[in-house]
């Protein structure tokens, strides 16, 4: 009895001393809120997420979202890419390919007022003369040339740069219209920039 | 130093011109050449020098050295001391890395506020930083001496969790995390290689490596500031120096680098 008894108070102080995954998780957020200052444009409320920001904040132990998370994902980042309504979806790849080179924007230092870029060339091969690019994502190397150029094509590019996790939930690219990162013309042009027979991408 | 980088520059002119006509391992043979040159001199001996200076310099309203400050192994010892931290403090009953640790001494033993301690964690020219002469000196200490942190402390094993959660936290108007640049091996940002610093050697590599003289910057660069940079390019806002949120993310890091040999203060472009 006396031995029961002890079992169940260990038991008991040990669940309320160990701390879930969740709970190591709350912590952190309500943590990493109080460290940080406000900067230039990077104001505090960047630490708060949006669904897809905490359903894609997993650790090793967490592993892939499964197939019902994913498919929430994307499908809430699905419904949220708007089309231009001029229905124009390619612009011009030469102001394209400034934006694939440009990795100013949105840092605490950065002028708020100036045009972010896309800093494609950080994470992926587009045109061949740039040597200086990264392989966090595919190469982009001859992309329309592979793929074509109709309009199933063009919508694809358009969204995917809009919003990359309509299609691949947690990708690790940045949700660049979504989020208000390129505007409508910047998002035409970068697609050209893939698609357009002329572009060095695919030459 | 100013012969080993004119050669260093001449082999990166050098490797950009041929990696026109040259495939990737061409480019990455120049990078490594340019980094081998680097090795040469390193300035981050100045700061290493001013670091030791500061260490026994009688200081603050007590006019006390930090000779007898306690990182960990006995006051006073450094030997060793930077490949252990960050670690439990039971005086302070918390977990400290070096700056958290060295502003706690700097308060304790010299009689400084906390905010005069901590006016200037990072220098900008002649606005000289105590704090990176500091990290130098303390981490040459750890030269040869394997990382060795521990989590025995229930409060280090809470740290290096919470540091966990922190590290995959996304956020920001790129979605952005700590893992979406280091959570994968064999990666590169434009030409930079990128450790995965949830992998072992990849975080041995990297962990071991900083402080570093930054030739971009002309600086010497702490491990603190490898952070707030990191988070800059994140696009979050700016990570308060010595905050529970640099501590927990640094222990995360130091752990998952245990083993590896401490070779800082090292120079890097």
């Amino acid at each position: 009895m006396q031995r029961k008894s002890t079992l169940a108070l260990t038991a008991l102080l040990a669940g309320c001393a160990a701390m879930t995954a969740g709970d190591y998780r709350d912590r952190a957020v309500q943590t990493m809120k109080a460290d940080f200052n406000e900067r230039g444009q990077a104001k505090l409320d960047r630490l708060d997420q949006d669904e897809t920001q905490t359903l894609c904040s997993r650790t090793p132990a967490d592993g892939a979202p499964d197939k019902e998370v994913a498919a929430r994902i994307e499908k809430i980042n699905h419904d949220s890419v708007r089309y231009p309504a001029d229905g124009k979806l390619l612009g011009d790849w030469r102001e394209g390919e400034k934006i694939a080179q440009s990795g100013v924007g949105k840092q605490f230092n950065d002028n708020p007022k100036a045009p972010a870029g896309g800093n494609c060339y950080a994470c992926h091969q587009l045109s061949p003369q740039e040597l200086s690019y990264g392989t966090i994502g595919p190469s982009l190397r001859n992309f329309g040339k592979i793929r074509g150029g109709g309009e199933a094509v063009q919508k694809y590019v358009y969204a995917k740069i809009y919003n990359p996790q309509a299609f691949t939930a947690c990708s690790n690219m940045p949700r660049f219209g979504h989020n208000g990162i390129l505007t409508e013309e910047q998002i035409r042009n970068v697609a050209a920039l893939l698609l357009d027979p002329q572009s060095p991408v695919n030459r | 130093m100013t012969k080993g980088l004119m050669g260093a520059l001449a082999v990166l002119v050098v490797a950009a011109g041929y990696a026109r006509a040259q495939s990737d391992a061409g480019t990455l043979k120049g990078i490594e050449k340019y980094r081998e040159a680097l090795a040469d001199d390193n300035p981050a001996d100045l700061w290493e020098a001013r670091g030791a200076e500061l260490w026994s310099a009688k200081r603050g309203p007590k006019g006390a050295p930090l000779a007898q400050c306690d990182l960990g192994k006995g006051p006073g010892v450094v030997k060793g001391a930077y490949a252990e931290l960050p670690r439990y403090f039971a005086d302070a009953d918390r977990v400290m890395d070096l700056e958290t640790r060295l502003v706690h001494c700097m308060v304790t033993l010299q009689g400084f506020s906390p905010a005069e301690a901590t006016r200037r964690p990072f220098g900008n020219g002649s606005n000289r930083s105590d704090f990176e002469a500091l990290a130098a000196f303390v981490a040459a200490q750890s030269r040869g001496a394997k990382m060795s942190v521990s989590l025995d402390h229930p409060k280090e094993r809470t740290a290096y969790l919470l540091g966990e959660q922190m590290f995959f936290y996304r956020g920001g108007p790129h979605d952005f995390a700590c893992a979406t640049c280091h959570g994968e091996s064999n990666k590169r940002i434009r030409l930079q290689d990128l450790p995965n610093l949830t992998d072992t050697k990849d975080a041995q590599r990297a962990y071991t490596t900083w402080p570093a003289y930054r030739v971009s910057q002309g600086e010497l660069r702490s491990m603190q500031w490898r952070l707030n940079d990191c988070f800059r390019q994140q696009r979050f806002p700016e990570l308060k120096f010595a905050s529970e949120t640099s501590i927990a993310l640094t222990m995360f890091l130091a752990r998952n680098a245990n083993g590896g040999v401490f070779s800082a203060p090292t120079i890097k472009r």
